[in-house]
């Protein structure tokens, strides 16, 4: 009797788990099916009186307007956007990727004293130096350009951080197993550790990648030119201004995370784990 | 440090042509400066030198310049100190700290615990959860902004509001009652709440089954073992939680930003320290000097919580 009692609630409390999970799940998602809306309405579907679950009918055209309108560098942005992420993104793996695996395994007399330096920065939190930083890369003569878009956001100690922390697990035997082989560390990074690390390695990456996609104070701060735009930006910029073409202001959102949320769906796996194995929970 | 690493003959190396060094196993010094190097130069160039700078042109007259001439000495502090609107910032922060902190942590403590004794489809609502974090929050601002909080009758929460009778309320331009701080809380904490959410769920499958065994075998029950067994195992993650949901609010920027401001203009009674400093450094004026005080000023406070919280709630057990 108690047992059939106790299985009777745990059953109760399993579905309202399931119910609360659910509802909270509509929520998550509603966000992302009112950018799909919006994107493909008309604007009058968008400012109809009473609210509407669909679009009467599906303007697939806002794509290719939003392409053609003069007014709005979404091509422009969105190529910015890619390069600037890209190049980030390879850019902190391999300069933090090695960065990590020498502070962990290199012997030198003063790693610690070097990590420790690395370390320091992570209490200044970063968008508080924007003004600093604003003052340097202006007077390098870098405002509107790719470079200083770019450069500034090579150099992020917590990725250097991550890696050394993964680092210091990486099984020893497999370098050493190398090393014999009378490859230096150079060798053995490269042949060795990384091939083994590509997880980790994803992880970090999509972790800087989608940083960079979104990043939006400096990019606020050094590209004030229309040229140098990223997509933020130029979202932005509609987003503040008077008049807005609401359809086209919420498919060019969409198309602003499109490449994020496939990137997700793909990756998610190996982000988990990198979150899971960065030591942040520890 | 292996003692082998400390015996290396410095001097006798130095001779040796650098293609020799580097193909010698033994050269670390040299290994270490290839590795660590590019990183370590482009921390200090893009970094340490702006830090330095900022703090050098905090004590001087610098108005459209940076290379300025007139000294002011602690005058930029104190004027900052004495601007009521600088301080009102800080105390806007203070405030969205208040709602945003707590809520946060609930909510992505309640969905890992959901998530994690969820037997079906758990990767489904893990993904679905986690998913908001790779939204910017320029899209999120866009769509609560101008779809869910939009103050006409029919953005989507007046909607659901006007089914029981409730007039539509302009979320974002009221001030009594401060609506629009509900509006940004719920934005930042759909962006943030499945990240912190990952970081439970780690902390969770850390916690050995055998103490849930016992606990079972002591006839424990759910809201036991969560006081006396999962809460505890979870401090250090809590802590870090915490701490990363303190940091990241003092940073708050892109949402007050994009939902508060209007074609050049912004309501000066929600504006966050980082929103203030842009307007001082890089508004009409372009007054470095006051704007390097105010980052001065505001990196000081977050480091001071930092360090305190990790006195107080441990943080720092971690190895090395």
């Amino acid at each position: 009797m108690a047992n059939i009692q106790r299985s009777g609630a745990y059953k109760t409390g399993s579905v309202l788990r399931y119910v609360v999970l659910g509802v909270g799940a509509v929520f998550f998602l509603l966000p992302f099916y009112l950018v799909l809306r919006n994107g493909l309405s008309t604007e009058a579907d968008i400012t109809s009186p009473t609210w509407k679950l669909f679009p009467s009918s599906l303007q697939w055209h806002n794509i290719t307007d939003l392409f053609k309108d003069p007014a709005v560098p979404m091509a422009r942005s969105l190529l910015n956007s890619l390069v600037i992420a890209v190049v980030q993104t390879v850019g902190v793996l391999v300069i933090s990727g090695l960065a990590g695996y020498g502070l962990a395994r290199i012997p030198f007399r003063y790693a610690n004293a070097v990590f420790y330096f690395i370390v320091a920065t992570l209490l200044i939190p970063a968008a508080v130096t924007f003004v600093p930083s604003f003052v340097l890369v202006s007077s390098l003569g870098w405002v509107s350009t790719l470079r200083g878009l770019i450069i500034p956001g090579l150099f992020q100690a917590f990725a250097t951080f991550l890696f050394r922390q993964y680092f210091l697990n990486f099984p020893r035997e497999l370098e050493e197993a190398a090393q014999l082989d009378g490859t230096a560390y150079w060798g053995t990074f490269w042949r060795i550790v990384v091939p083994n690390s590509t997880g980790f390695i994803a992880a970090i990456g999509t972790i800087t990648f989608i940083g960079s996609w979104n990043a939006f104070l400096w990019p606020l701060v050094i590209a004030p030119d229309q040229n140098s735009w990223t997509v933020q930006i130029a979202l932005s910029t509609f987003l503040t201004a008077q008049t807005i073409d609401l359809p086209q202001l919420f498919i060019a959102a969409g198309i602003a995370i499109l490449p994020l949320v496939i990137m997700f769906v793909f990756l998610q796996r190996w982000i988990v784990e990198g979150v899971e194995r960065s030591g942040i929970s520890e | 440090m292996t003692a082998q690493g400390l015996q290396q003959p410095a001097l006798a190396t130095g001779r040796a042509s650098l293609g020799r060094r580097l193909r010698g196993r033994y050269d670390r010094n040299l290994w270490f400066g290839i590795f660590v190097g590019p990183f370590v130069l482009g921390l200090i160039v893009f970094v340490y030198v702006p830090i330095i700078w900022s703090v050098v042109l905090s004590f001087f007259d610098a108005h459209n310049t940076v290379t300025p001439t007139k000294f002011v000495g602690l005058g930029n502090y104190l004027d900052m100190i004495r601007d009521g609107a600088f301080r009102s910032s800080l105390l806007t922060f203070i405030l969205f700290a208040l709602f945003i902190v707590p809520t946060t942590f609930v909510v992505s403590l309640g969905l890992a615990l959901l998530v994690n004794r969820a037997r079906f489809a758990r990767t489904f609502f893990r993904s679905v959860y986690f998913l908001p974090t790779a939204c910017s929050y320029v899209v999120a601002s866009l769509v609560w902004k101008l779809s869910i909080f939009s103050g006409v009758r029919f953005g989507l929460m007046n909607t659901v509001l006007s089914w029981f009778g409730v007039e539509p309320i302009a979320w974002l331009s009221v001030t009594q009652p401060p609506w629009y701080w509900l509006v940004i809380v719920t934005a930042r904490m759909w962006l943030q709440a499945g990240f912190y959410m990952i970081l439970f769920l780690a902390g969770l499958q850390r916690i050995s089954p055998t103490l849930y065994e016992a606990a079972a075998i002591d006839g424990a029950s759910g809201p036991r073992v969560l006081r006396f067994i999962t809460l505890p195992q979870l401090r250090a993650t809590s802590t870090a939680v915490l701490l990363l949901l303190l940091i990241n609010a003092f940073q708050a920027f892109d949402e007050f930003y994009n939902l508060l401001s209007s074609s050049g203009s912004y309501p000066p009674y929600a504006r966050p320290p980082l929103v203030y400093l842009y307007y001082a450094a890089l508004g009409q004026g372009q007054d470095f000097g006051h704007g390097s005080a105010g980052a001065v000023i505001l990196t000081l406070l977050i480091a001071v919580i930092a360090l305190s919280q990790n006195r107080i709630l441990g943080l720092g057990r971690r190895e090395d």
